[in-house]
């Protein structure tokens, strides 16, 4: 029986912690996400934003979970329930486990394992199935237009972000995100890789599909897009689900590029701070960044994105793959 | 014990949903289910220790190519009823088929033989999975050993490629394209117009 409890059950407790320690605060931070965004874009509008409920409006997000909560539950009478059902809980779960393997501070990560950029992409390239599914569900004709176009369009970013992701590689020399990290103390990779820091920044708008790449939910066009049929909790996980992957992106960008939780100058007042609040203060930078590019930027045509990826994007990274291969073996710099 | 439960289970869900691929009626679900059974293959990967081909399984597989399948089979204006109608039609073509692959396979299990040295030669390059991560052996192998291979199967994709962009590409004399160059090298004199406007005057 002692044997049960310290082999099986006692791990089982502590990785079940660990998890409810990442979602719980991810949970808070998705929902004051959206408070955060409906402020900055009221302060670039010269708007108030939120300010009734509570102070500073610092409750809006819990009263739009506790209406999202309490509404009713629509599935349209021609749609395929079980496939609509699954789409956004897919959506949300993807959003969530994405997380295990993003170190947080040295030793802080779930899931230390040797793939975790792989394992990354994977779940990035995972993220279009809820969409197209919930699409496809509805049986609506806008629905399946978002659904269809967004599919296209994360395929079509996926490409070249997986070779900035190479060129990174090529520089630490390993797949897993905390050597990763590691290798990028002294110099961030933002600084040799600078464009590609950039393409990459455009790329994950156009992943998670958040203005000027929202085509999928073009409200002018689509209606809403995919998620046109859905209302209540279903909605929710949607919702969810988006802004989780921002902040996971977020998080991809800030471990490959900026260091992770590294300070940036590694002296006397920067290392008082602990690892973590770097790594979020990082986060809610490019964050930020997500959140400009909205309230600035208008809409993308949609021949206009199928070129900028395919036609910039793709080549772009790829020459900076060979290039950065290239001075790597001409200068020796290989690591080992 | 965690690990013959967790090979049950991907092989058990592996095989069902194999299954359900097949006999299920609708076409998109079919390809869910095939997606699902992607994952659990991928999930077998894992468990033997080779972590590095499960992420390319679903990067690759599930990630992109069952995308472009979900793509096609939900354009497809299909029938259900249609298709089961030609289901007693077709029958017999199907299984003389099966048979004949059935008496194949089963021609060969009989008759195999291993040459003497094939499972030295194929256990060889296999480094120690302590000493050297997945990722490093497979390069280690695919760059060295086989890297004509590795190159020649680059191009034929290559090549598939180039034919799928031939057979597709129309060239529409009548489209009116963008030129995104001829529009950002305008002069701003010929485009703007700087005025005063004085307020409730209009110009």
């Amino acid at each position: 029986m002692a044997d049960l409890w310290s082999v099986y059950l006692w791990p089982l407790i502590i990785i079940v912690a660990q998890i409810l320690a990442i979602v719980l605060p991810l949970l808070l931070a998705v929902a004051y996400l959206t408070y955060a965004e409906r402020k900055v874009i009221g302060a670039i509008q010269m708007r108030k934003g939120p300010n009734v409920v509570g102070p500073f409006g610092l409750l809006q997000p819990i009263a739009d979970g506790a209406k999202l909560f309490l509404k009713e539950t629509v599935i349209p009478t021609g749609a395929d329930r079980a496939v609509f059902v699954l789409a956004p809980m897919l959506t949300f779960i993807l959003a969530l486990i994405g997380w295990a393997v993003i170190p947080f501070d040295e030793g802080w990560v779930l899931a230390d394992i040797n793939v975790g950029v792989l394992y990354l992409l994977a779940i990035s390239g995972l993220g279009v199935y809820g969409i197209i599914m919930a699409g496809w569900a509805s049986n609506s004709r806008y629905a399946l237009l978002g659904g269809l176009r967004s599919a296209a369009q994360m395929v079509s970013y996926e490409i070249s972000m997986g070779l900035i992701i190479i060129s990174v590689l090529l520089s630490a020399g390993t797949l897993n995100l905390t050597e990763i990290v590691n290798a990028q103390q002294g110099m961030w990779y933002a600084l040799p890789h600078f464009p590609m820091f950039v393409i990459f920044v455009v790329s994950i708008l156009a992943e998670t599909n958040r203005a000027p790449f929202d085509l999928p939910e073009a409200e002018a066009e689509l209606v809403s897009g995919y998620n046109v049929e859905y209302s209540a909790m279903t909605f929710a996980l949607f919702f969810l689900g988006e802004y989780a992957n921002m902040i996971l992106m977020s998080g991809i960008a800030v471990v490959l590029f900026l260091g992770g939780w590294l300070p940036p100058i590694d002296a006397a007042p920067f290392t008082w701070i602990p690892g973590v609040i770097w790594f979020a203060l990082k986060v809610c930078f490019i964050l930020f960044i997500f959140l400009w590019a909205r309230a600035t930027f208008p809409r993308y045509r949609y021949d206009q994105l199928m070129r900028l990826g395919w036609k910039v994007f793709l080549p772009l990274s790829l020459a900076w793959v060979v290039a950065t291969a290239g001075v790597m073996v001409t200068f020796d710099l290989l690591p080992a | 014990m965690i690990h013959a439960l967790t090979f049950y289970l991907f092989a058990v869900v592996a095989v069902a949903s194999g299954l359900m691929v097949v006999t299920s009626r609708n076409p998109v679900h079919s390809v869910l289910w095939l997606i699902l059974a992607f994952f659990n293959g991928a999930g077998l990967f894992v468990l033997m220790g080779a972590e590095f081909v499960a992420m390319l399984v679903i990067v690759v597989y599930v990630g992109a190519v069952a995308v472009l399948f979900l793509f096609v089979v939900m354009m497809l204006d299909i029938n259900l009823l249609g298709l089961r109608e030609g289901m007693l039609k077709y029958l017999p073509i199907g299984a003389a088929l099966g048979v004949v692959l059935v008496v194949e396979i089963g021609l060969l299990a009989v008759d195999w033989t291993f040459a003497s040295e094939a499972m030295t030669l194929r256990a060889a390059p296999t480094p120690d999975v302590a000493e050297v991560s997945n990722t490093e052996a497979l390069g280690n192998l695919l760059y060295t050993q086989y890297v004509y291979l590795f190159q020649v199967s680059g191009l034929i994709l290559f090549v598939a490629m180039i034919g799928a962009i031939v057979l597709t590409l129309r060239v529409n004399p009548n489209v009116r394209r963008q030129a995104i160059s001829r529009q950002i090298s305008r002069p701003k004199s010929e485009v703007v117009a700087v005025r005063q406007v004085r307020n409730r005057e209009g110009i």
